[in-house]
């Protein structure tokens, strides 16, 4: 798997193809907006009845990355499922799963606006060392689910950034990550989520005018955020 | 035979007109099921399908809806409504005619239901819309006839099959309803009669006169065709003096682009000031009307337009149609001929203007398929099931249904009267549960079975399937405004694709106008003028219609002649120095031409299957010549030929086109193709898996809940067998994609390839290398220009990529 270095509050993380964050010096690694549960959601709430494979989909590539790496923190920045009743409504199977990568390693979850109640799957299966926080601080380094406006070190999720350009007549739309050096945004990491464009106006407001961007994808680059005209 | 009734009789004897043969006809046939009539414009078809129908309702004895009139347009509605209304009015008739759209206030809909007009004029979505309803038993109540206008054109699209599935619904609320379909000329008109009849109802045709042979030829230039190209700029000198001798000129494009820099050319060019004026389907409302006003007015000499005019509004004084560019499909152009002279038995005056040297040849082919009356056109497919998915949602929203029921009801559409069981509860599982392998929603279903009737879960879902009623898409287009402080003036639209390739500065054509691009704000593109600027082109969604095979084969039929006295010099010494060279392509053998040029080696493949196959051939051939280690660079199709150009000279082209491999390649290739995933949007929006996006939505500028793509992945991903994946396939493989014409192709040359080497471009050959729309082969191609691109971005903005990133490393080979 591919991934681009850079420096961020005197640290040196690493933006990974894949969307996550990776911070080899305190072995850990940070993921946004997982959303699991988000098609039993919308089935739910009657809005339609999405292919309901993205539990299984967002777990497996969140298992690639830690076997991968081998963190020994584990950060999810919140937004992690799609409600409270998203959470209870996993099955016996992907409780065991997630149970099976929470399990013998620090594991933050953030609370974010969509599962204000925590994010414990319950089980007996799950180890004590999880816990549910507003924020949380490793070093110079404070996460977060949302940005905001003057924080310093703060790395957060909410807002799913993507961009896209323009590569001489073909268009490239991914997931980014966004930094103005203060702040970082991660992308989300679920399988179903949308994107924002992070030229849009909730982003700038965080970021001002001098952001970059983190493409996602097999070989992340780095881009300016193009400062379009807008009104 | 059935006389007309005094008032009638009279009515015609004080306008000075005797019955047309086909008005008579309609008249006898008034009370069979179904009647196919098919007449050119003009000649009062749409009065021959209502005369039943106003002398039914003359005596005043009918309550309620009597007659539904359904056409594609809008306007076309309100159109029929005024010319109704004059004879209505003249003769004191008891009859209460309406039209209902999109457009209609809510006020007025809601009395419509209540009190239904005796003549209701619709288009297929709106009827979808109505039948949704509870009520619409009691609305439809009495319902005597239908009359669907401009059933050619419906059938072309899901449009067609959505309104054959309302008719069942309809059908079966009032079982004697009698249906009427007015068709402009077709190859088929069989298939457009099983198309309306309820299955297994006999249809009765019905010809009027055609009318004489149209006066059609090619236009003469001064100037000879280019040799590659599409816009027929050369010709505009002529076009303006042709303009200037007739009275009212439709001047025809394949596409708006090619409309837009037509019409900008000969504002440049127009010396002796004459009005002419542009229309197509990406402007605005505002200016399209402002264009057909000025039209019926009989203030414009001429209109530049597209398809947006194939329809039969009637209106202006048309006395010349003049096509630019090839006309691709016979049957499309002698529509558009008959949109010249809209009074009934005159000739049809018409002007086609080869936009390149080889259209000369497939004009060339199109006029004598015109003069054999011989036209062509693809037969139509079984009935879309995802259309058939958002009529089962449909039913359900206006109450409670049997499986069976419904079944026996969408059989007797004529698209669907093939339709296996199988398939439809297939679809009403999908519309039920979702359909999926692992079965999820038992405790959310949309649909649920109670004692044997299914019906919506939550009663509340009706709202949402009606506001997602429809099969048009055109939720990827932007509007384009003028920017000023108060609004500004809607333009158009463009397609979001191209906005988002627009900088602040760029330039580019709508409506006949330069503008520049200003920025982009709540999903509207703001522009100012500029006419001083050179435009960018716009890339408009206008289809590109691929060369029939019909046409094809006159082609090559063309190419076996010894000499070609009938075409102008230039491309007649053309062809004799390609057979010089090399040889002709032949129906029932494929070419192939090898030969060096600029360092790259070329392979020229004339498979004759039409842009879209071409293309896909391109696609596969070159993907067949990476793994043998030919190194292809890239490849342009056209309607007749792919060029291919790499770093190696291929020796034996026998393997590439072997049947077998060619799908096996297909497959893979099929499964990632960037037009699968579109034709995969259009089949979830339409199915109802999800809604479709209103520009409200959109404009919010909220962020989308999820890509279609994403579902597409994780379908092919985790339930490849699911029913959206098959309908997506199936729908690709007709339209842009067009593998059927490659085997079609296969077929026709049954493994005889001739192979040419030359030692430089043949005659053929070398038009395709002006040709636009050039395809890189792509490996890491994308990732490569991405990195490119990123680093001249930081570069521009004086910002330095990351320090780390100058000793930059992939942590993996690709």
């Amino acid at each position: 798997m591919n991934a681009l270095d850079f420096d961020f509050a005197g640290e040196r993380l690493t933006a990974r193809g894949t969307g996550a964050l990776w911070w080899a010096a305190r072995r850990c690694l940070v993921v946004a907006d997982l959303h699991l549960g988000k098609a039993e959601r919308f089935a739910r709430k009657g809005r339609a009845q999405l292919p309901p494979y993205e539990i299984a989909d967002t777990l497996a590539r969140l298992l690639g990355e830690i076997k991968e790496l081998g963190p020994e923190i584990v950060v999810a920045l919140g937004d992690s499922f799609d409600d409270d009743a998203a959470r209870d409504a996993l099955s016996a199977a992907e409780r065991a799963e997630l149970a099976d990568l929470v399990g013998g390693r620090r594991w933050v979850w953030i609370a974010g606006n969509h599962d204000p109640g925590g994010s414990d799957p319950g089980g007996e299966t799950v180890e004590s060392c999880e816990e549910t926080v507003e924020s949380c601080e490793l070093g110079r380094i404070v996460f977060r689910h949302i940005a905001t406006p003057c924080g310093v070190g703060e790395v957060s999720g909410h807002y799913h950034p993507k961009l896209g350009l323009g590569l001489g007549g073909k268009r490239v739309s991914r997931r980014c990550f966004v930094t103005n050096g203060a702040r970082l945004i991660l992308p989300a990491f679920g399988t179903f989520t949308g994107g924002l464009d992070c030229t849009a106006p909730p982003i700038r407001a965080v970021m001002g005018d001098q952001a970059r961007a983190i493409l996602t994808g097999p070989h992340p680059c780095m881009v300016p955020v193009p400062r379009l005209a807008r009104a | 035979m059935t006389a007309l009734p005094p008032p009638f009789a009279d009515w015609f004897a004080t306008r000075g007109w005797t019955v047309h043969p086909h008005q008579q006809e309609m008249l006898e046939r008034a009370h069979e099921p179904a009647t196919l009539m098919i007449a050119p414009t003009g000649g009062g078809k749409t009065l021959a399908g209502f005369l039943p129908t106003l002398i039914e309702l003359a005596e005043g004895r009918h309550d309620g809806l009597h007659t539904l009139y359904v056409s594609p347009l809008k306007a076309l509605a309100a159109d029929i409504r005024r010319n109704l209304t004059t004879p209505v009015t003249e003769m004191g008739l008891p009859i209460r005619i309406e039209d209902r759209t999109g457009d209609s206030s809510a006020t007025t809909r809601r009395r419509q239901r209540a009190d239904p007009p005796h003549i209701l004029l619709t288009t297929p979505e709106s009827l979808a819309l109505l039948i949704s309803y509870e009520d619409a038993p009691r609305i439809f109540a009495g319902l005597q006839r239908i009359v669907v206008d401009e059933i050619h054109a419906l059938a072309e699209s899901k449009r067609g099959d959505q309104l054959m599935l309302a008719l069942s619904r309809l059908q079966a609320m009032v079982p004697g309803l009698r249906r009427v379909g007015l068709s402009a000329t077709v190859e088929d008109p069989a298939a457009i009669a099983a198309f309306l009849a309820r299955h297994p109802d006999p249809c009765g045709i019905l010809f009027a006169d055609p009318g004489p042979d149209p006066d059609i030829a090619m236009l003469e230039t001064d100037a000879a065709p280019p040799w590659a190209g599409g816009g027929g700029r050369y010709a505009v000198p002529a076009v303006l003096d042709q303009v200037a001798r007739h009275r009212t000129t439709l001047i025809f494009h394949n596409t708006r682009a090619q409309a837009e820099l037509f019409f900008h050319e000969v504002w440049l060019q127009n010396e002796g000031a004459l009005p002419i004026g542009i229309h197509h389907g990406a402007l605005s409302r505002e200016q399209r009307t402002r264009v057909e006003a000025a039209m019926v007015a009989g203030q414009l000499r001429a209109i530049v337009c597209t398809g947006s005019l194939d329809l039969g509004i009637d209106w202006g004084d048309v006395d010349l149609v003049i096509q630019i560019g090839a006309p691709k499909n016979v049957k499309r152009l002698v529509q558009r001929i008959g949109r010249a002279n809209h009074r009934y038995n005159a000739p049809s005056k018409a002007l086609l203007v080869p936009a390149n040297r080889f259209e000369v040849v497939e004009c060339l082919a199109a006029l004598e398929a015109v003069k054999a009356r011989d036209l062509d056109g693809e037969p139509r497919g079984p009935g879309p099931r995802d259309v058939l998915c958002q009529h089962i949602l449909i039913r359900a929203a206006s109450g409670p249904f049997r499986a069976d029921d419904l079944f026996a009801e969408v059989t007797s559409a004529g698209s669907y009267a093939s339709l296996g069981r199988a398939d439809f509860d297939a679809c009403l599982d999908f519309v039920a549960t979702g359909g999926y392998a692992l079965r999820r929603y038992d405790q959310w279903q949309r649909l649920m079975q109670v004692d044997g009737l299914w019906r919506l879960r939550d009663p509340r879902g009706t709202q949402r399937i009606r506001q997602n009623i429809g099969t048009i898409m055109d939720t990827d287009l932007v509007k384009v405004r003028l920017k000023n402080r108060r609004g500004g003036m809607p333009l158009g639209e463009v397609e979001e694709g191209f906005a988002a390739t627009l900088s602040p500065g760029d330039t580019f054509l709508i409506g006949g106008e330069i503008v520049r691009y200003e920025n982009l704000r709540e999903m509207v593109v703001e522009v100012t003028r500029r006419p001083e600027k050179p435009p960018r082109i716009a890339t408009f969604m206008g289809t590109k219609f691929a060369t029939s095979t019909q046409l094809s084969q006159r082609i090559l039929e063309m190419f076996r002649q010894d000499d070609w006295p009938e075409l102008p010099p230039a491309t007649r010494d053309w062809l004799r120095l390609q057979r010089a060279r090399s040889r002709l392509p032949q129906a029932d053998r494929l070419l192939v031409e090898s030969f060096p040029f600029g360092g790259r080696a070329f392979t020229c493949v004339y498979g004759f299957a039409g842009r879209n196959a071409m293309q896909t051939l391109g696609l596969l051939v070159t993907a067949r010549m990476e793994a043998e280690g030919l190194d292809p660079l890239g490849f342009v199709a056209t309607d007749y030929a792919t060029l291919i150009w790499g770093l190696r000279a291929l020796e034996d082209p026998a393997p590439l086109f072997s049947g077998p491999d060619l799908r096996a390649g297909f497959e893979t290739w099929l499964a990632g193709n960037a037009v699968m995933k579109r034709t995969f949007k259009q089949v979830a929006v339409i199915s109802g898996l999800i809604d479709r996006q209103t520009r409200g939505q959109r404009k919010s500028g909220r962020q989308a809940a999820f890509s279609a793509d994403i579902l597409y992945d994780t379908l092919r991903k985790y339930d490849p067998d699911h029913l959206l994946l098959e309908i997506t396939r199936q729908e690709a493989l007709r339209g842009l994609v067009d593998f059927g014409r490659i085997e079609e192709m296969l077929a026709r040359v049954s493994g005889r390839i001739d192979h040419v080497r030359c030692d430089r471009p043949t005659p053929l050959a070398a038009p395709l290398f002006l040709e636009a729309g050039r395809v890189p082969v792509e490996g890491a191609g994308t990732e490569r220009l991405l990195a490119t691109e990123a680093q001249r971005l930081m570069d521009a903005a004086g910002l330095e990529i990351d320090p780390a990133e100058a000793g930059r490393r992939w942590r993996a080979p690709f």
